[in-house]
């Protein structure tokens, strides 16, 4: 067949609302769209942990230090998830991991930013998940099978991230002057980076959009935004907090919140390395996995010497039978 | 084929938007094997296929099983085997594969149609 008929094969299964599957025939495109897709995602889900882990010592309680080790162990597992997913299209883990390290991947630039107080822990549940989700829920459809299975089980997940942020900030929000100043505080700082997370305005992207083409995505960045905006605009009723955005309005029109503008040269600063935390951010990184090094290699080890034992013993039991 | 993508969203940031560091990373020569993992998610249903991860041995990956998909109960049994030793169909030959089974339709019970007194069978 030739490859146009392949490309005409795929694209059909793909309105067809058919999965792709890792050994299906797919366009390179495609593939190497979904392996970079993918494998940032995981990376960020990995890098996600560390302004938490920040704060699991500090946390005010054991209840909450508990509730913060499990998110963060979550995420772990989702960042796990998708590295498995990710090596269906034929990268490795080890190659994916020496990507991130050497800084040629990419991970969402919300984990540059500082976690500075407790009450950025609510925060970032509520903010920075709740962004997470809307952006995940939609991906639970996209088009490769291992990658819309693995968002199906990040979803099961992640609503108690999001859930145990806002409860956190609810608490704060009813205390004292100072927790309420602390609870402001944070919002203050983690609302425009957490718009930033869904990317450049639609109006800056090409006209062939092939990643709705190929179902990758199914929202524009523009479309997930609005709806994040309208619904942290509701939320943040109940905490009897503002938003940082003077131009926060309802649109009876559009049937939306208006808000104001982006600042994009941040957004770009921080993902070319410039934020408040990349250096630390992959400085970590790689500490861990440099320092963890002799504890894979003795792993291996072990497993390499249990299993000669295991075939000498067995060799002996069948000499035994023998004689 | 030669597509620029334009387009991105949250953890998808294209390459040559992206700054360049010049960190080395060493090859891991110890990298674990990767395991297919089965969870039985209650007696009485079938172990069913959930993922893959990396492991050392067989006893390294059923613990790593346990903490990554069964943190909230979801099973009570896990297998695990190495992906090495799974054999798969090929996708491209499913054609032919599942040919015999297309046109064998009086393997189904609807074939038959049976009188209004019986058709409950
Ligand atoms: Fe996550
Ligand atoms: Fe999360």
């Amino acid at each position: 067949m030739p490859v146009q008929d392949f490309e005409q094969v795929f694209q059909d299964k793909i309105d067809g609302e058919i999965k792709i599957e890792p050994k299906d025939w797919m366009p390179d495109a495609y593939r190497k769209t979904n392996l970079r897709q993918i494998s940032q995602h995981a990376h960020s889900e990995v890098v996600g942990m560390l302004p938490e882990g920040n704060w699991v010592t500090r946390a005010p309680s054991l209840k909450r230090k508990a509730i913060l080790l499990a998110k963060i162990q979550d995420e772990a597992g989702h960042g796990l998830y998708l590295y498995s997913a990710a090596e269906t299209l034929g990268m490795s883990r080890d190659e994916m991991i020496g990507d991130l390290h050497s800084g040629k991947a990419k991970y969402s630039s919300i984990f540059n930013y500082p976690a500075l107080t407790w009450a950025d822990m609510g925060a970032i549940g509520w903010l920075v998940d709740g962004a997470a989700i809307l952006n995940q829920v939609m991906l639970c459809r996209t088009s490769y099978g291992p990658y819309a299975r693995a968002m199906v089980r990040i979803c099961k997940e992640e609503s108690f991230h999001q859930r145990q942020g806002f409860e956190s900030l609810l608490v704060l929000s009813k205390g004292t002057d100072e927790q309420k100043a602390m609870c402001q505080d944070a919002i203050n700082r983690w609302w425009w980076p957490s718009l930033m997370m869904f990317g450049p305005k639609d109006s800056e992207s090409t006209n062939s959009d092939q990643s709705m083409k190929w179902k990758i995505k199914r929202k524009s960045n523009d479309e997930l935004r609005q709806q994040f905006v309208d619904m942290i605009a509701q939320q943040i009723k109940v905490l009897g907090m503002k938003l940082p955005d003077e131009a926060l309005q309802w649109n009876e029109q559009r049937g939306h919140y208006d808000f104001g503008a982006i600042n994009w040269d941040e957004f770009w600063a921080v993902v070319k390395g410039n934020g408040p935390c990349n250096k630390q951010r992959l400085e970590a990184r790689r500490k861990a996995h440099e320092q963890g090094a002799w504890v894979r290699e003795a792993a291996m080890a072990y497993a390499a010497k249990t299993a000669q034992k295991k075939a000498a013993a067995a060799m002996q039991a069948g000499a035994l039978e023998m004689a | 084929m030669n597509i620029a993508i334009k387009k991105f969203y949250y953890g998808d940031i294209p390459e040559e938007k992206g700054g360049t560091g010049n960190y080395q990373s060493t090859a891991d020569s110890h990298a674990w094997p990767l395991w297919e993992i089965f969870i039985r998610s209650k007696q009485g249903l079938d172990h069913k296929h959930v993922g893959s991860l990396h492991a050392a041995d067989a006893a390294m990956a059923i613990e790593n099983a346990r903490d990554v998909y069964t943190r909230r109960m979801e099973g009570v049994s896990i297998w695990v085997v190495e992906s090495k030793y799974i054999s798969a169909s090929n996708p491209e030959e499913a054609g032919e594969l599942y040919e015999p089974a297309v046109d064998k339709i009086y393997r189904h019970p609807t074939f038959y149609q049976l009188p209004d007194e019986v058709n409950h069978m």
